[in-house]
């Protein structure tokens, strides 16, 4: 958004080509992440990847920063011809990333020491950035000294003072409250609008819809199962944008539908969109109270039954990426349907939502068994052993062939909290072992 | 597009130069007395012991109180190169282990086993090599005493090392990998500095251990061949030859000073230090304090002084990166073979040790000795575990009532670790005279000695555990009035377990140490015996029958590890999962 010199809009800052990315046992049949992603990042501009969690856009960014080698296709990073002053990339951490053992100063010179850059040049140019990014009078202090947003201020130093041409920031504010991460976003959009910044242009990763929104001026939507470009919309709005502006509102619900919206919608797949399928389903670990509270949200006023997706994410004050998992979950489970925006409680979750404890725990566990293929097939072993014990250590292996270990230890456990109040199992956790045997 | 203006930041750059003063002040003075005093007594201790044998033989140690004080001295140097020796150990061999998976596979179950084994059974061996290393020289006979300090010492810290290696924040490794760091640079600002706070704690807990080697292997008898070291160790031994009750006294005094300026001058301020290294981003509510910390901190000239060594370190040129070619991609399937052929190369030369050393040992014992070295190795596991639930027994309740009550535990954790850090052995000698002016039955009261230096890792430990129960915890405890037995079954008992655990590994493995000289006592011309293995060990020592020492440690490692295995690694591990308040 410089008013600088024109430059050739056609060049490419970061080509990324076909690149796909596999997690799991050595190459063969693992969980995808990336699959055929392309992408290309120009001169003065800012592009968003939005997409939720395990959507994979964080590991491309690390493809990019060369953090991690993608499984297949390329990535390239290019520096602009004639360009001088700006090289490769910097990234900025979701987790700020500092040494807690080296002050301000020393966290920002960190890159420009391993450049081999001369001590009073390094000193004058990392003050600079501090300046810049108004840290000044803060040099000697340590992290932990330091309010998250004051960190966070650090980590961009750091990255800005090698002058790196293109900014890789990984859902840079999403660690923060949400007036610093306003204040911060708000300042990083005055120093590149003013073009105070040495950067070419910037690849920020988000989960966030109206953040994305607020600053890009392209935004690539992510599915996830697997991590795929579902969709590119470019954002026209002049800056600084408004929230309340009804175009902008009209953006950020725009992209919501896209972000819910089933790539096949076909009655019947309902399981489709965790990643995975059958036993190999990678689950989301969401706790059962919070599956309750959705379904009596939505059965309750002004819902009665059924709702807009982002009007309950914001009745709710739920993200996005926070909300879709637990309507997903109600999905697979057949207490809820999701059609477009719209999320509808079924004939169960409504039986469920009216029910005493006793009885909701008998629905859950009968839906459970059904249509949990994990869950079932964890009560069959039980079953059919005559210990009616089995260690919890062999599903998890039996997953790990289907995704990584995270993952696979995610899945587990979400099993195990459902399994236990559904209570068509039990299981010990010192001994991480499945059993029949009622605690009673 | 260009930085904010240059010269702003350059202003404020000479301000803050014009704001700094140089000039001396008191501190100057305090840190630089301290400092040319200590440059001085290295100096000289180091000039004492390059003398050769014969020297050493012609001047035995004199029971003269103005040499006491040098006594010290060279104990303490002694001390110091073990520790130095033990750095630099854990620097090579934890970060090969860290970084070489075929490195690793061999590294990390010896060391566990190194770390079990009684190393002053190994006396006997290492004099004859650094003897042979250096003959005639005194360095020979400190190399070995040396020695066997690092082998009490290096184990722990190469794997506290190691862990903190495996460790490292995911986050500020791809920090260092985006930024391209050297291999040097990534050292020096992730991983060193990670490491620091519990390298640091564990170099501390091994300076403990060593003063009770530094004190054993000064005065090394093998066979008929005895040689002093000019040290407290061997001042003490001459004492209880004589018999001279006063000069074990002043030995006791000695070490007593010792370690307290150690811990004053040297430890609190690199704990103090040590403190910023540590990983929580958020201030600790309390900062370890040292008033020798305080006063290098203050010390306006000394910094002007040290500044420009700084500034030479970090301007120097980088040193040239050889960065080699990556080595092509393995097949998955040919790198698991490869890992399976080197474990396969480690196994064949483990057999081939263990049949060298069958040999050894088989030419001269018979079976039956081999039954009864270990017949003694029950004896002596006997008298660890009840010596170990007896210390329990007295130091659970105390470390309790002590922790619970934050003014005592403040001031007597220092005492505690003080105490720990003692080496016993000087105090062997009282206990000694008991049993021979009362005369009671060595085999039962020359036991409580082993564990009379171990016993206080148990309280501080304990103690620690007491002051860190969550306030919530023990306010709900009094709310719903729970007493006696359930309370410390529910609250206390669960909320310390984890430290006791710790405290008591550290004091069994030491124990069985101690008992190679707690089981075999003098006082002048009566030599006290209790039958066990750590006897049997010091008696083949001084007869130099090496079969017989190796058996003994042999045996002896056996049983530490079998213990350990089966009894404290299951209760740590069961205290990790279930009892660590998160």
């Amino acid at each position: 958004m410089t008013l600088a010199v024109e430059r050739p809009a056609d060049i490419a800052l970061v080509e990324v080509r076909g690149v796909q990315h596999v997690y799991g046992k050595g190459g063969g049949s693992g969980l995808l992440v990336l699959d055929n992603v392309d992408l290309t990042l120009r001169p003065n501009e800012i592009v968003g990847l939005l997409g939720r969690s395990g959507s994979g856009k964080s590991t491309l960014l690390r493809s990019i920063a060369g953090l991690l080698k993608p499984t297949a296709g390329t990535v390239s990073v290019k520096d602009m011809p004639g360009d001088d002053t700006a090289h490769g990339v910097s990234m900025v951490f979701q987790s700020f990333a500092l040494f807690p053992w080296l002050t301000v100063l020393g966290n920002v010179e960190l890159g420009l020491e391993a450049q081999g850059v001369h001590p009073e040049e390094r000193r004058k140019r990392s003050l600079a950035a501090i300046d810049l990014i108004g840290l000044d009078g803060f040099e000697n202090a340590y992290p932990k000294e330091l309010s998250g947003g004051m960190r966070q201020r650090v980590g961009l130093a750091r990255a800005l003072v090698v002058q790196p041409s293109v900014l890789l920031m990984d859902e840079p504010f999403s660690a923060l409250d949400v007036l610093t991460a306003e204040t911060l976003r708000t300042d990083l959009l005055d120093l590149w609008c003013e073009g105070r910044m040495p950067i070419r242009s910037i690849l920020i990763v988000t989960h966030n819809i109206e953040e994305a929104v607020l600053m890009c001026d392209r935004i690539l939507v992510f599915s996830s199962n697997p991590g795929r470009v579902i969709a590119e919309i470019k954002v026209d709005l002049p800056q600084p944008r408004k929230r309340l502006d009804p175009a902008f509102r009209a953006l950020v619900d725009d992209i919501y539908a896209r972000m819910t919206a089933r790539t096949t919608p076909q009655a019947g797949n309902r399981d489709g969109l965790f990643p995975g399928t059958g036993i190999g389903m990678a689950l989301a670990h969401i706790s059962t109270n919070t599956l309750a509270g959705m379904m009596e949200a939505l059965a309750g006023a002004p819902n009665n039954g059924k709702a807009e997706l982002p009007a309950l994410a914001s009745e709710l004050q739920l993200e996005a990426d926070e909300l879709l998992p637990i309507a997903e979950t109600l999905q697979l489970m057949r207490f809820a349907e999701i059609e477009g925006r719209m999320i509808r409680l079924t004939a169960a979750g409504k039986r469920y939502v009216n029910a005493e404890v006793d009885e909701r725990k008998q629905l859950f566990a009968q839906n459970l068994l059904a249509y949990v293929p994990l869950a079932s097939h964890i009560r069959r072993v039980l079953d059919d052993r005559a210990s009616h014990q089995a260690p919890a250590r062999r599903f998890r292996d039996e997953l790990e062939d289907f995704m990584s270990e995270d993952y696979a230890e995610e899945t587990v456990s979400a099993v195990v909290d459902w399994g236990r109040y559904a209570e068509i199992f039990a299981f010990h956790e010192d001994m991480d072992q499945f059993s029949l045997d009622d605690p009673a | 597009m260009v930085f904010l203006s240059p010269d702003r930041s350059g202003a404020a750059l000479l301000m803050r130069f014009a704001r700094r003063r140089y000039a001396p002040n008191r501190a100057d003075i305090v840190a630089l007395l301290l400092i040319a005093a200590g440059a001085v007594l290295i100096v000289h201790g180091a000039d004492q012991m390059g003398r050769t044998l014969p020297q050493l033989q012609a001047a035995p140690i004199v029971l003269d109180l103005a040499r006491l004080p040098g006594y010290a001295l060279l104990t303490t140097l002694r001390m110091f190169a073990a520790i130095i020796a033990s750095l630099l150990f854990t620097f090579v061999v934890a970060t090969l282990a860290a970084k070489s998976k075929k490195a690793e596979i061999i590294i990390i179950p010896a060391l566990d086993i190194l770390q079990s084994v009684p190393v002053l059974g190994f006396l006997t061996f290492t004099l004859t090599f650094f003897m042979g290393l250096l003959p005639g020289r005194e360095w020979g006979v400190e190399l070995a005493s040396i020695f066997m300090i690092f082998t009490s010492q290096a184990w722990n810290m190469a794997f506290s090392f190691y862990q903190s290696l495996r460790t490292l924040p995911e986050d500020l490794v791809e920090v260092s990998q985006q930024f391209h760091l050297s291999p040097w640079q990534r050292f020096t600002r992730l991983e060193l500095p990670f490491a620091i706070p519990s390298l640091v704690w564990n170099t501390m807990m091994s300076m403990s251990g060593g003063w009770f080697f530094v004190v054993a292997s000064e005065a090394l008898t093998v066979g008929r061949t005895t040689f002093m070291l000019p040290g407290v160790g061997s001042w003490l031994a001459v004492a209880i030859e004589r018999q001279d009750l006063r000069s074990i006294g002043w030995a006791v005094l000695a070490m007593g000073v010792v370690i307290v300026l150690y811990d004053q001058l040297l430890f609190r301020p690199i704990v103090a230090w040590a403190d910023k290294f540590r990983f929580e981003q958020t201030a600790s509510q309390e900062e370890p304090r040292s008033w020798f910390f305080d006063v290098l901190r203050r010390a306006r000239l000394l910094a002007r002084l040290t500044r420009p060594i700084g500034h030479a370190l970090r301007s120097a040129p980088p040193l040239p990166v050889v960065r080699l070619p990556a080595p092509p991609p393995l097949d998955p399937r040919v790198s698991r073979g490869l890992d399976w052929m080197w474990v396969g190369v480690v196994v064949l030369a483990l057999a081939w040790a263990v049949i060298t050393v069958w040999r050894y040992v088989a030419v001269s014992i018979s079976l039956s000795e081999a039954e009864m070295a270990f017949g003694f190795g029950l004896l002596t596991l006997f008298r660890v575990l009840v010596l170990i639930a007896l210390a329990s027994l007295v130091w659970v309740p105390i470390g309790v009532w002590i922790g619970l009550r934050p003014a005592w535990a403040e001031r007597i954790q220092p005492i505690a670790q003080f105490l720990a850090a003692f080496p016993a052995n000087v105090l062997f000698p009282f206990a000694v005279m008991l049993i021979v002016a009362w005369r009671l039955n060595p085999d039962v009261w020359l036991s409580p000695l082993m564990i009379l230096g171990t016993q206080w890792y148990i309280l501080f430990n304990v103690i620690a555990g007491a002051s860190a129960l969550p306030n919530d915890l023990k306010e709900v405890a009094s709310i719903f009035h729970l007493r006696s037995w359930q309370w410390w079954r529910d609250v206390v008992l669960p909320g310390i377990f984890p430290y006791y655990i710790t405290g008591a590994l550290t004091a069994s493995g030491g124990s069985w140490n101690a008992s190679i000289v707690a089981e075999v006592v003098t006082w002048g011309h009566t030599t006290l015996h209790a039958t066990g293995l750590g006897s049997f060990i010091a008696d083949a020592t001084a007869r130099g029958d090496y079969p017989r020492v190796a058996l003994g440690i042999s045996v002896m490692s056996f049983f530490v590890i079998t213990l350990n295995r089966s009894l404290w690694r299951p209760l740590y591990g069961y205290a990790n999962r279930r009892l660590r308040m998160a």
